[in-house]
């Protein structure tokens, strides 16, 4: 099992192969449904492979099941809105500082109950720590209360929230990381060193309240209003179809100013996210090869061996776990600066955590190249799905009579195919080639 | 006077809306930690379980309407209840036959079973989606009210309405029948014991002769009825949306873990205590302090959550059982 005979030829030609049809795909894309649609694809798929690379941390070199990976998205998708944002500075003037006070106050309750709880014996312990939390909640919510409302009453239908700092764009995405990673420190350390369901659940249970909090918390970031117009680091279209020499470089080629702008656009966006991508499977190849990453696959295959051996088994599962959601995080927040938005009301599980996972099976679990393929392939195919499922509708209800109900439903139904064909690639996978399309070596 | 009105007010919006609620999710969990307890892995695909089994539910309910069938004044959906849980069950089942078997054999580990349910959650959603749609659907007919708001006002003179939903007497009784008829096939019959046998220690129980596949099989009937009983119970309480069925996997979980995985008293006792939690923590006091202290007037709605945080109370109260009591209540089967 060493990282070593990792790199036999065989196995690197089947890694070359599979992604060389990746590209295949994608190119067919470009030269059938259009250069457009087939970059965003790529684009999508690039970030979908990062997040992949995340999760394949955690459960690929751990073996740590996060069914929360629609919260660390969000969570670093929030990132764009914090930096880049131009502040709303009379909302600051209205409440930000009752509002900064607030969380001060919230954090040093807990604080205050954890030291409580540490220096207490007997029966008062948890008497006394259960009322320092009652009575800072209380006098959290004091606070809290007043400064959200002044804050939102600030000019609600445009803003309404206390805005970012302003920054470049690029810069969110180092802090996206830390949020995640910061989120996902609390439920590690909460959840990690019980059984491997309890994480799970525990880790499904935070996902939810991310995405509760950014969609109820307008003063963030204006909840289900969602936050629009977010900086990108690439030039806008517009701009690029009012610029002459770049005109006259798409009439060079042939190619009307509108469409070179759009696909131009995404050719840049493809290059800062193929960078990224590229560095983050550097580092983390280097990592897996060396005595760390050795040591988390001995953790990971043999708790008790590695424990015997002197390994603080828990600390380094709580590493990967943060690690794994900065990762996370990073791709939540490069997947806003894409978008331009953020949108709380589309983080949904299904598409943020279980599409994920499909990503990391199918892949294959433990191999960074694997979660790659596997976040490009199955976003291609969460996209192509729903056209083939209508195609496929179309042929089965052609001998149907028109206007029969059931031609009606089956045609509506088609877009739900998704989730069904998802499913089925998850299980035929997990029975069939549970090592994925490019195994562990 | 004020006493009577904020005890009214108290029943009308707080005690028996988390009582019915409590009852769904002490169904659910009971599925749950049926299916822990024998397969031993958290089943990720019985919300959606219940979702499927509660459209099957609705399905029949509409043929039955169709024919001009019905139980009146109780909802038809009762009616239906039993060629809906037929269904569920073939199909989880068939689930058990053709995914989950091949993993029991390999005695694969419970992390893996808990991922194939994932996908098994997948496949059903879909299934669910694909059969009756994402819409509301409300599907109880026959009478509403038991008890109505306005008639209680005029025969007491209170100036607060007590209303009692014929759905959540429905709900009651349908779960006490249902946690009745469980414990005595429990503790009563053969195959009950065998269960239990098998769930309490698995080698001792084949050693004694306890087909496996047997009380497997079983199990995952028992679970289907329970999942399509609690399904349709909260669909008939508010209405069907799939992805609600999902979002009840959180609080159901929390309600079997910490009641104690694997333990049937656990988790009812656990769903009650998520779901009076949650209701109590989400209600706005002012009403029922308006009365018990009449000199003191709050500002706000003295409200301590807004509702969309819900979720965050079965996380709270599930995050702190399992701090300090990782086996839960009651006594589950392991950390």
């Amino acid at each position: 099992m060493s990282g070593r005979v990792a790199t036999s030829g065989a196995s690197r030609a089947r890694t070359a192969l599979l992604f060389a049809g990746m590209a295949a795909l994608i190119l067919l894309e470009g030269l059938t449904g259009g250069w457009n649609t087939a970059l965003g694809i790529l684009n999508m798929g690039l970030i979908s492979a990062v997040m992949a690379l995340g999760v394949n941390m955690q459960w690929g070199y751990a073996g740590l099941f996060n069914t929360g990976v629609v919260g660390f998205v969000a969570m670093g998708g929030l990132a764009p809105v914090l930096i880049a944002m131009p502040p709303v500075r009379e909302a600051w003037a209205a409440g930000g500082l009752r509002m900064g006070l607030a969380l001060v106050f919230a954090v040093a309750v807990v604080a205050a109950a954890v030291q409580v709880w540490r220096r207490l014996q007997g029966r008062s312990r948890g008497l006394a720590t259960a009322g320092v939390l009652v009575a800072g909640f209380f006098a959290y919510r004091a606070l809290f209360d007043p400064a959200v409302a002044a804050i939102e009453a600030v000019n609600p239908a445009a803003a309404g929230y206390l805005g970012g700092l302003g920054l470049p764009v690029l810069l969110s995405w180092p802090v996206g990381a830390i949020l995640a990673a910061g989120a996902g420190w609390i439920v590690a350390k909460t959840a990690l060193g019980l059984r491997s369901d309890y994480l799970a659940i525990a880790t499904l249970g935070i996902g939810e309240i991310i995405v509760a909090i950014l969609k109820n918390e307008d003063w963030l970031d204006r909840g289900v209003k969602n936050v629009i117009g977010i900086p990108r680091p690439v030039p806008y279209e517009i701009a690029l179809q009012n610029d002459p020499s770049f005109v006259a470089r798409a009439a060079s080629l042939g190619i009307d100013p509108v469409t070179a702008s759009t696909v131009w656009v995404k050719i840049l966006y493809a290059g800062i996210f193929a960078v990224v991508l590229l560095a983050l499977i550097w580092l983390l190849e280097r990592a897996l090869n060396s005595p760390w990453g050795r040591m988390m696959r001995a953790i990971r295959d043999n708790e008790t061996a590695a424990e015997a051996m002197g390994k603080d088994v828990k600390r380094r599962h709580l590493q990967i776990f943060v690690l794994g959601c900065a990762v996370i995080g990073l791709a939540g927040a490069m997947m806003i600066t894409l978008d331009g938005q953020m949108t709380p009301g589309s983080y949904t599980p299904l598409r943020f955590t279980f599409l994920i996972w499909v990503m990391v099976i199918l892949g294959g679990s433990g191999n960074n190249w694997g979660a790659m393929l596997g976040g490009m392939l199955v976003w291609y195919l969460w996209i192509k799905v729903e056209p083939w499922g209508n195609a496929l509708m179309g042929l089965v209800t052609s001998g149907m009579a028109d206007g029969s109900a059931l031609k009606a439903h089956l045609i509506a139904s088609s877009a739900h195919m998704r989730l069904l064909t998802m499913g089925l690639i998850l299980l035929v996978v997990l029975r069939f080639s549970p090592r994925g399309l490019l195994p562990e070596k | 006077m004020d006493i009577l009105n904020a005890i009214v007010a108290l029943a009308n919006f707080v005690l028996i809306p988390a009582a019915a609620y409590g009852a769904q999710l002490a169904l659910g969990a009971l599925g749950v930690t049926l299916i822990y307890g024998i397969l031993r892995f958290s089943n990720f695909a019985h919300g959606d379980t219940m979702a499927f089994g509660t459209a099957m539910v609705i399905l029949v309910t509409w043929a039955l309407q169709g024919a001009g069938i019905g139980i009146a004044p109780l909802p038809t959906a009762l009616l239906a209840l039993p060629f809906g849980i037929g269904l569920t069950a073939a199909l989880v089942l068939g689930t058990d036959r053709a995914v989950y078997r091949f993993y029991r054999r390999q005695k694969a580990a419970p992390v893996i079973l808990v991922i194939v349910s994932m996908g098994v959650m997948f496949v059903m959603n879909g299934l669910t989606r694909f059969i009756i749609g994402v819409e509301d659907i409300a599907f109880d007919d026959g009478a509403r009210f038991i008890v109505n708001a306005r008639a209680f006002r005029d025969a007491t003179g209170l100036d607060e309405g007590l209303a009692l939903r014929s759905t959540q007497v429905i709900t009651l009784v349908t779960a006490l029948v249902v946690v009745v008829w469980l414990f005595w096939f429990l503790n009563r019959t053969r195959t009950g014991k065998s269960m239990r046998a098998f769930s309490d220690n698995e080698d001792l129980a084949l050693l004694s002769g306890i087909n496996p596949e047997r009380v497997v099989m079983y199990a995952w009937l028992i679970a289907s009825a329970l999942a399509t009983i609690a399904g349709t119970l909260y669909g008939l309480d508010k209405s069907f949306k799939a992805f609600n069925y999902f979002q009840l996997l959180l609080p159901i979980f929390a309600a079997a873990i910490v009641g104690g995985l694997g333990n049937p008293v656990g988790a009812i006792a656990g769903g009650f205590l998520i779901a009076f939690s949650e209701v109590g923590v989400t209600y706005a006091w002012k009403k029922v302090a308006g009365y018990v202290l009449p000199f003191w007037e709050p500002d706000g709605l003295l409200q301590l959550l807004s509702t969309e945080y819900k979720f965050a109370v079965s996380f709270v109260i599930l995050i702190a059982v399992l701090l300090f009591r990782p086996t839960g209540l009651f006594k589950g089967k392991s950390v």
